[in-house]
């Protein structure tokens, strides 16, 4: 119990960070939506399927985003025994899940009247559906031992094995060049997109960014009150 | 009116733009309600847990001030 006796400055600064997280999320998303949707011009060879991007794109910049912030959370846990590293890498782990969810259906959706079909085994889409299920395996230890300290740490191992899939995810359009197509905005020679389908995608993925830091806050939030109401209910009940 | 329908038709690729965004949408938004939820159900159970525990201490309190 004494392990979260001190979360009391976390959760201040939670509360003080959480509006302007909230508000930033909820401003840029509504003008990336409006960038996207209304003010930006259709693709000259994709017409106006080509605003599907807009979600896409930052879903999947999330996918991985995510994945990190759990990865360096739990080497935080593991090795510095933090006891608030586990709540965020356990806080963390649907919200990426649903982001990774997103980035696959809405590529699906694109992909039909671009490729001409819904899906294929390419090494993008393969690797992106991995992490779903690492996703999925990470969400499933916490809750798969009768100690929850086993779970975190289970979880945890998971977490930080599975980073090798981060770079397989990123390179796999360079490696398996077979139907998606590689990197146009993270290059090292600059973004090979235009500026006008460029913006309405950098506003949406501050939006996500932003969006994601506010619920993960409540999140943490929720996973510190629950670690102090089962320490409570296990005084109350020896008592 | 025809700017609005237009829109809506999404120059034949409704059928694929408008449920890419619904689905995001409905992602984000779905995260949110249950997420804040969850954190009032865990303040409400702290709370009356606290509160039990108040009680239990005034009432031991009391019957060991009584003799």
């Amino acid at each position: 119990m004494q392990r979260y006796a001190n979360p009391g400055r976390f959760l201040r600064l939670a509360d003080a960070i959480l509006p302007w997280a909230a508000g930033l999320a909820a401003a840029l998303i509504l003008l990336g939506l409006y960038l996207g949707l209304i003010k930006s011009p259709a693709d000259y060879q994709q017409g106006d399927s080509v605003r599907i991007m807009y979600v896409h794109v930052p879903a999947a910049w999330m996918a991985l985003f995510c994945y990190l912030t759990i990865a360096a959370a739990s080497f935080v846990a593991l090795v510095w025994r933090h006891p608030l590293a586990h709540l965020v890498a356990k806080a963390a782990s649907p919200v990426g899940a649903g982001f990774t969810f997103v980035a696959l259906v809405t590529g699906s959706l694109w992909g039909k009247p671009t490729w001409g079909t819904w899906w294929v085994w390419d090494g993008r889409l393969t690797s992106v559906l991995v992490l779903f299920f690492l996703y999925l395996g990470h969400i499933a230890l916490f809750t798969a031992f009768d100690d929850p300290r086993r779970g975190q740490k289970a979880a945890a191992i998971l977490a930080l094995v599975g980073v090798v899939n981060l770079p397989i995810i990123k390179f796999s359009v360079d490696w398996w060049s077979t139907l998606h197509q590689p990197a146009s905005v993270f290059r090292l020679d600059g973004p090979t997109i235009h500026p006008d389908l460029l913006w309405p995608l950098l506003v949406m993925g501050l939006g996500f960014m932003a969006y994601f830091l506010a619920v993960l806050l409540v999140r943490v939030k929720d996973e510190v009150l629950s670690a102090r109401l089962r320490a409570l209910a296990l005084v109350q009940a020896g008592v | 009116m025809n700017g609005l329908a237009d829109f809506l038709a999404m120059g034949g690729y409704a059928a694929y733009v408008w449920p890419a965004m619904g689905l995001t949408v409905a992602v984000l938004i779905g995260f949110v309600v249950t997420s804040l939820r969850r954190l009032r159900r865990t303040r409400r159970q702290l709370a009356a847990l606290e509160a039990a525990r108040q009680s239990t201490r005034a009432r031991r309190k009391a019957a060991e001030g009584k003799p």
